[in-house]
């Protein structure tokens, strides 16, 4: 069993946890991630690591309540424990040779993009980082991308918060403006990511994108993370788990993806419910 | 005494209703048949079934013991051998091992040496009230990578030696394959966590949610304390076709099929983990994983299920009683027939479409059996313009697996042939010192006793090398 040492909520969608597992907070590097069930009977879901606390053995995870399982982990308090904490799994974020680059978060991949721009602040790279929310309620994070930037640009798609449009338009306006970076790094939603993949492709930065497909797993054996990736104009299939999480954008098929994530929807929105209406009641 | 030609038939469920349930297809011997199919071994001089089981199981002293109503006793025989005898009565492949070197099978069937070593254990487990007790400690530690069959026969071997042994998991439930891979109707989980629960009792900790080559590091575990390690990790990332539209939803790995289906409880009625139920299914491949699969499509509910093979019914690698149950349940052989394309539905009028991306057929081709290859297996070579579709809503690709390439990447020296098994000698050991390996991420995907096999000459080996320190 895996304590719950602190909780924080972000937004009324999004949640901080702090969770007591030494052996992977040991080992824990930006672009990891983690597999967690709750409950005895629960599903493995993968989290991307947030940050590590090696000293006192704990790993941070934030999540967005969007199915049963987050719903469930979602109603832990601090104190109580969740059943299994496996981890750091996949590849960590690759950060040698990169000096100048610009970190684009979208919603709660901000959680995951976060400690990316702290590791290359801590390396001594100049960090841009954009950050995108719908609106200024789901809004997270601010304070700790402004520690570990050197130009943060927040974006809502409202307008409600800062500037407004979605985060693709400030990158287009500095890759337009001549600015280089050696590697933009996104992470958020696929469609997202899709478009910021574009918006760089005109001008030849190499972009860095984040998998977050449906596991098991984690550890490369069930291949229900597959992604298609085109490398000279061959199609090859990856395993996010063991070969990922992070890709080269321009081989990534997006659409793919998309479609392959959407594959339980109707179940995990029936779930979820399910789930709810539990809570309701009690 | 005239010998009886056939062995004693093992009860089953009948097809129909099994078809429908997760429960298990074979019920077992009673203590009166098992005598009667114990007395059918002629307890010969020369003993050939020992010398074709992996584990070199004592077969007719237990067989002895059972015609003289020792159920114990005859337990406690395959036990010195075996550390997961219930496991192996049921799923080891017997028609190719200790059974088809049976004096008796040179005119009649053999003895049914797995129906029996089946029936011993089931007897134990239900019977025996003592724990296993641990041995005294000898004082050296050793960790297993891997809880399924090689890791838990390695660490059984070990421990009932006195070594104080740890099993790391990365699972959250030890058994590997056991667990997630062979289904309830044809190994109850119950009987795997009963095995288990022994090791433990001798003294085995089982660590789960360890990730060697991520949460530790092999030379991490020899930093702590630990003077050999043997690695059972298993087969690696699924195999799949490179055929066009294996992205589409409802294609699975039978790895990854299975793990829902058995590891999730994905069977059940309202399971925590989702899998696709119902509809036409196509399974591709003809090994066991194969029909494991196939079949468990038939208990979620498939209307129908196809084995895809581009082989005969005579190449087909699945063990005989395997297939045949298949068959009885209803399962639809599409024999000398090799995929060339998974289709997809696409509704070009509703992008929105929420049928859109899911597969909707798989196109295959005929096939004919040409030259020998160089396994001796005639080559299968396609017929040119015999190409034809089956409507399916599922396919379940189970063509094998790679190796995993999380422990090579991390232990330095560590050799691995050109498909990626680590290499070993004779005794197991691999090209580092104290590393020992076994199972199938030596030899790639094989059966659950060969596994075993290879556990128990690394323990051998092992306890060799660590009693002389």
């Amino acid at each position: 069993m895996y304590k719950i040492v602190r909780k924080k909520i972000l937004n009324p969608t999004v949640t901080q946890m702090e969770i007591y597992a030494p052996l992977v907070a040991n080992k824990a590097k930006p672009g990891q991630f983690i597999i967690l069930r709750v409950n005895d009977e629960g599903e493995r879901i993968p989290l991307t690591v947030a940050g590590t606390n090696p000293e006192e053995g704990t790993v941070k995870i934030i999540f967005q309540v969007v199915g049963a399982t987050t719903e469930l982990l979602n109603h832990k308090e601090e104190g109580e424990e969740i059943a299994d904490f496996a981890g750091p799994l996949g590849v960590p974020t690759h950060t040698e040779g990169i000096k100048k680059v610009c970190i684009v978060g979208g919603g709660v991949g901000c959680a995951i993009a976060m400690p990316v721009a702290q590791e290359f602040h801590r390396l001594g790279a100049e960090v841009t980082s954009i950050i995108g929310f719908r609106n200024k309620d789901l809004l997270i994070l601010e304070d700790e991308f402004r520690e570990c930037s050197d130009r943060l640009i927040v974006m809502t798609d409202d307008g409600s918060y800062a500037r407004e449009g979605n985060v693709t338009v400030p990158l287009k306006e500095m890759l337009e403006a001549g600015e280089h970076f050696d590697m933009i790094i996104t992470i958020g939603p696929l469609i997202m990511m899709k478009f910021v993949t574009l918006a760089a492709k005109p001008y030849n930065v190499p972009v860095t994108v984040s998998m977050n497909p449906i596991m098991i797993d984690g550890t490369g054996m069930c291949g229900g993370c597959r992604i298609t990736l085109e490398q000279d104009g061959k199609k090859v299939t990856k395993f996010a788990c063991v070969d990922g999480p992070d890709f080269n954008g321009y081989e990534i098929d997006f659409d793919e993806a998309i479609s392959r994530g959407r594959m339980y929807f109707d179940y995990e929105r029936h779930a979820h419910e399910e789930v709810c209406n539990l809570f309701k009641k009690a | 005494m005239a010998i009886i030609p056939k062995k004693h038939e093992m009860p089953l469920q009948a097809p129909e209703v099994r078809a429908h349930n997760f429960e298990e297809v074979a019920l077992g011997y009673t203590p009166e048949i098992a005598a009667e199919e114990a007395n059918r071994c002629l307890n010969c001089k020369n003993r050939p079934c020992v010398n074709g089981c992996p584990v070199n199981i004592r077969i007719p002293d237990f067989i002895m013991k059972i015609k003289e109503n020792d159920f114990e006793g005859a337990y406690q025989i395959i036990s010195e051998s075996s550390s997961l005898p219930a496991v192996c009565g049921r799923v080891c492949p017997q028609e190719t091992q200790c059974e088809e070197q049976c004096t008796l099978a040179k005119k009649f069937e053999a003895v049914g040496i797995g129906r029996l070593e089946r029936f011993v254990a089931d007897w134990h487990n239900s019977h025996n009230t003592e724990k296993a007790k641990a041995p005294e400690a000898n004082g050296h530690r050793v960790a297993v990578v891997g809880s399924g069959p090689s890791g838990l026969t390695c660490a059984g071997d070990l421990a009932r030696k006195g070594y104080q042994v740890t099993v790391y998991e990365a699972l959250h439930t030890a058994g590997g394959v056991l667990v997630y891979g062979i289904p309830e109707f044809r190994l109850p989980k119950s009987i795997v966590a009963k095995e288990v629960e022994t090791l433990k009792e001798l003294g085995v900790d089982i660590e789960t949610n360890v990730i060697i080559g991520k949460t530790l590091t092999v030379d991490e575990l020899f930093a702590m304390g630990y003077e050999a390690v043997f690695i059972g990790s298993g087969a690696g990332l699924p195999n799949f076709m490179n055929i066009p539209g294996e992205a589409y939803k409802g294609v699975y790995s039978a790895n990854e099929y299975l793990t829902r289906s058995n590891l999730m409880k994905a069977y059940q009625d309202d399971p925590h983990t989702p899998i696709m139920k119902g509809g036409k299914v196509a399974v591709v491949g003809g090994g066991n994983v194969a029909m494991d699969a196939a079949r468990t499509a038939l208990r979620l509910g498939a209307e129908k299920v196809y084995i895809v093979y581009r082989r005969s019914m005579e190449e087909l690698p699945a063990r005989r009683e395997e297939v045949e149950h298949a068959e009885e349940e209803g399962i639809d052989f599409r024999l000398l027939c090799n995929p060339v394309e998974i289709l997809g539905y696409n509704n070009p009028d509703n992008p929105r479409d929420p049928k859109n991306g899911f597969v909707s057929g798989i196109r295959c081709i005929r096939m004919e059996l040409g030259e020998p290859d160089a396994g001796g297996r005639r080559r299968p070579v396609p017929v040119e313009g015999s190409e034809f579709e089956l409507d399916v809503d599922t396919v379940v690709m189970a063509i094998g697996t790679s190796p995993n390439p999380l422990i090579k990447s991390t232990t330095e020296g560590l050799e691995v042939n050109r498909r990626g098994g680590i290499i070993v000698n004779e005794e197991g050991l691999t090209s580092r010192a104290n590393i020992y390996a076994g199972g199938d991420a030596v030899t790639g995907s094989a059966t659950v006793i060969s596994a075993m096999g290879a556990g128990k000459v690394a323990a051998k080996a092992i306890d060799e090398a660590l009693s002389q320190k």
